[in-house]
C-alpha cells in the first residue's frame, strides 16, 4: 500500500519519535510512505480560530499536492488530522467551497484525496495471519492506558473509531501482547491548547486528572497517538508532579514505537530513549521477558 | 447583571445571531439547557459562564455577553460537548464562530492566548511551517512570562527535539499567497 505522508511540524521536533517510529514500522508492514514534497503547516489550532477559510485553505494545498499523485494522506498528528479532514469533507459537502478553496490555494483539489489517521491505517495492515510471522517480541507486562485524546475520534460525523469509548488502539496493542486497562478517560482533553498558548495553570490540573485515572485503572504506561498529547503528558508529567508534590512514574509511548518493538526494531531507532519520562526501564523489562514468552 | 428587557433585545440582535447561525451551520435555538455540554467540559471549571449559558445568550439575543466572555478563549476545541449533545447542537463550532467574531471587533477575552496564536500564523506565513523556538521565545517575550518552559529547553536541545533555526520550504511563496488571498476575501488574519 502506498500513501501520501504528511508528517505535520511536530514529526521534525518534539514529536521526532513519532516520526522515526512510523517510517521504521512502514517498512517493516509494507506500507509505502511518499512524503509530501514541500509539505507545509496545516495551521492547527491557530487559524480555525482565527479564520474558517484559512483554516480550510492550509490542509487544501497539501491535500492538492498529494492527489495529484493519486494518493491518500497517511496522517500521524492528531490536530493536523482532524484538520486536514475538516478540508476534504468541506470540500466534498459544497461545491462553492470547493471552487473558494480551489481559488485561495491557487491549485486544484477535488475531495478525491482522503486524510487517513496513521493508527487507523496501521490497525487495517496488521490484520489477517501474516502478521503473526513479524511479531518477534510480545509486549507482555505492559497494562497500557490507551489514550486517544480529543481530536482522533472527533467530530463524530468523521470519525473512524467510536468517539466515546475508541477500541481500536486497544485491539492493536491486544495484537502485539499488550494488556490494556478500561479507564474512563480515553478521549478526555488533555489541555494542550493551554499548555502551550498561555495558561498552564488550567492545563495542570486536566493533566493531573488524567494521571491519576490511569494509575487507579492498573495502568503501567500511557499510549498516544498525538505528539501534543505525548508532549503534554510526557514533557509536563515531572512539573505536574512537582505542582501536586506526587509521583506518577507513567512512561508515555506513540502506538507506533510499541508496535516497532513487538516488530523487533531496535529501542533507539524508534526514539524510544528520548523521552522525558524515562521509558527505557519499562522497555528493558519487556525485552528481558522476550526469551520465555517470544511469539 | 441589571435586568433586561428581552422582547426588545432579541429583536435589536436577531440579524446579527442570524448571521452567525448561517456562519457556524449551527441553530443554537435548538439547545433545551440539558447542561450535558457543561458537565463534560474539561475547561468549564476555568470559565466565567459554562457552554450551556454561552448558547442561552444567543437563545435570548445577548449577543454581546457571548462575546465579551472569556468562555470563548478559553475552550480548547475538544468537540466533547458537541459530541454528547442530544439535541445535535455543535457547541464547539459555536464557540470558534462567536472567537473569530469578537477578535474581528477587538475584544480580547485573553491577550496572551491571542498573542500566542498570532505568533503561530505569522510563523506559518513566513516560514510554511511553525518555527517552534522562534514561537515559545515570542509567547514568552511579549507575554511578560519571561521563564515559562526554559526549563524544558536544554533537554529539548539535548535530545534532539527541537531546532535553533527557522526550517522555511520551498513553495515558490505559495502559503504567503493563499495568507493573500484570505485577507482579500476579508478574512481577519
Amino acid at each position: 500500500m502506498k500513501y501520501a505522508y504528511y508528517p505535520g511540524c511536530s514529526l521534525s521536533s518534539t514529536g521526532i519519535e513519532y516520526d522515526m517510529s512510523t517510517r521504521e514500522i512502514a517498512k517493516v508492514l509494507g506500507i509505502e510512505l511518499w512524503e509530501i514534497p514541500e509539505w507545509n503547516c496545516c495551521g492547527a489550532s491557530s487559524a480555525h480560530l482565527t479564520d474558517h477559510l484559512l483554516a480550510l485553505a492550509l490542509p487544501a494545498r497539501n491535500l492538492a499536492i498529494a492527489e495529484e499523485a493519486g494518493l491518500d494522506v497517511a496522517i500521524p498528528c492528531a490536530a493536523c488530522y482532524a484538520r486536514s479532514k475538516a478540508t476534504e469533507v468541506a470540500v466534498n459537502e459544497s461545491e462553492e467551497m470547493k471552487k473558494t478553496i480551489q481559488e485561495v490555494i491557487e491549485r486544484k483539489y477535488e475531495g478525491k484525496s482522503k486524510a487517513r489517521a496513521l493508527l487507523e491505517i496501521i490497525g487495517e495492515s496488521v490484520q489477517g495471519d501474516h502478521i503473526k510471522e513479524r511479531i518477534h517480541i510480545l509486549l507482555t507486562g505492559l497494562k497500557a492506558a490507551c489514550y486517544y485524546g480529543c481530536l482522533l475520534v472527533r467530530p463524530a460525523s468523521t470519525a473512524f473509531d467510536d468517539p466515546e469509548d475508541p477500541q481500536s488502539m486497544d485491539q492493536l496493542l491486544h495484537l502485539f501482547g499488550a494488556e490494556t486497562v478500561d479507564w474512563s478517560y480515553k478521549t478526555e482533553c488533555c489541555g494542550a491548547s493551554h499548555e502551550t498558548s498561555a495558561k498552564p495553570e488550567i492545563g495542570i490540573s486536566i493533566l493531573q486528572k488524567i494521571f491519576i485515572a490511569a494509575q487507579n485503572a492498573g495502568a503501567n504506561c500511557l499510549v498516544t497517538a498525538c505528539p501534543l498529547c505525548m508532549n503534554n503528558l510526557d514533557m509536563r508529567q515531572i512539573e505536574v508532579e512537582k505542582y501536586f508534590s506526587t509521583k506518577y512514574n507513567l512512561p508515555v509511548f506513540y502506538f507506533t514505537e510499541l508496535v516497532g518493538l513487538a516488530l523487533g526494531i531496535e529501542p533507539s531507532k524508534l526514539g524510544l530513549n528520548k523521552h522525558f519520562v524515562d521509558a527505557m526501564p519499562l522497555v528493558q523489562e519487556v525485552l528481558n521477558r522476550k526469551g520465555g514468552e517470544q511469539a | 447583571m441589571s435586568s433586561v428587557e428581552l422582547t426588545s433585545l432579541k429583536a435589536k440582535h436577531d440579524a446579527e445571531i442570524q448571521k452567525l447561525t448561517e456562519q457556524s451551520g449551527v441553530d443554537a435555538s435548538k439547545c433545551y439547557q440539558c447542561g450535558k455540554c457543561s458537565a463534560g467540559c474539561p475547561v468549564a471549571f476555568a470559565m466565567d459562564y459554562p457552554p450551556r449559558a454561552i448558547i442561552r445568550f444567543l437563545q435570548l439575543g445577548l449577543l454581546d455577553q457571548a462575546l465579551r466572555s472569556k468562555t470563548i478563549w478559553l475552550c480548547a476545541g475538544c468537540h466533547t460537548c458537541s459530541v454528547r449533545c442530544p439535541k445535535e447542537v455543535d457547541i464547539a463550532t459555536v464557540m470558534e464562530t462567536l472567537r473569530i467574531l469578537a477578535k474581528k471587533k477587538g475584544y480580547i477575552g485573553d491577550k496572551n492566548i491571542d498573542l500566542f496564536h498570532n505568533a503561530f500564523l505569522k510563523s506559518v506565513e513566513r516560514n510554511g511551517r511553525v518555527y517552534e523556538a522562534g514561537l515559545v521565545l515570542t509567547r514568552n517575550l511579549f507575554g511578560r512570562q519571561f521563564f515559562r518552559d526554559t526549563g524544558h529547553g536544554l533537554p529539548m536541545v539535548q535530545k534532539g527535539k527541537i531546532s535553533m533555526l527557522p526550517h522555511s520550504i520551498k513553495d515558490n511563496g505559495e502559503v504567503k499567497k493563499i495568507f493573500e488571498n484570505v485577507r482579500k476575501r476579508g478574512g481577519n488574519v
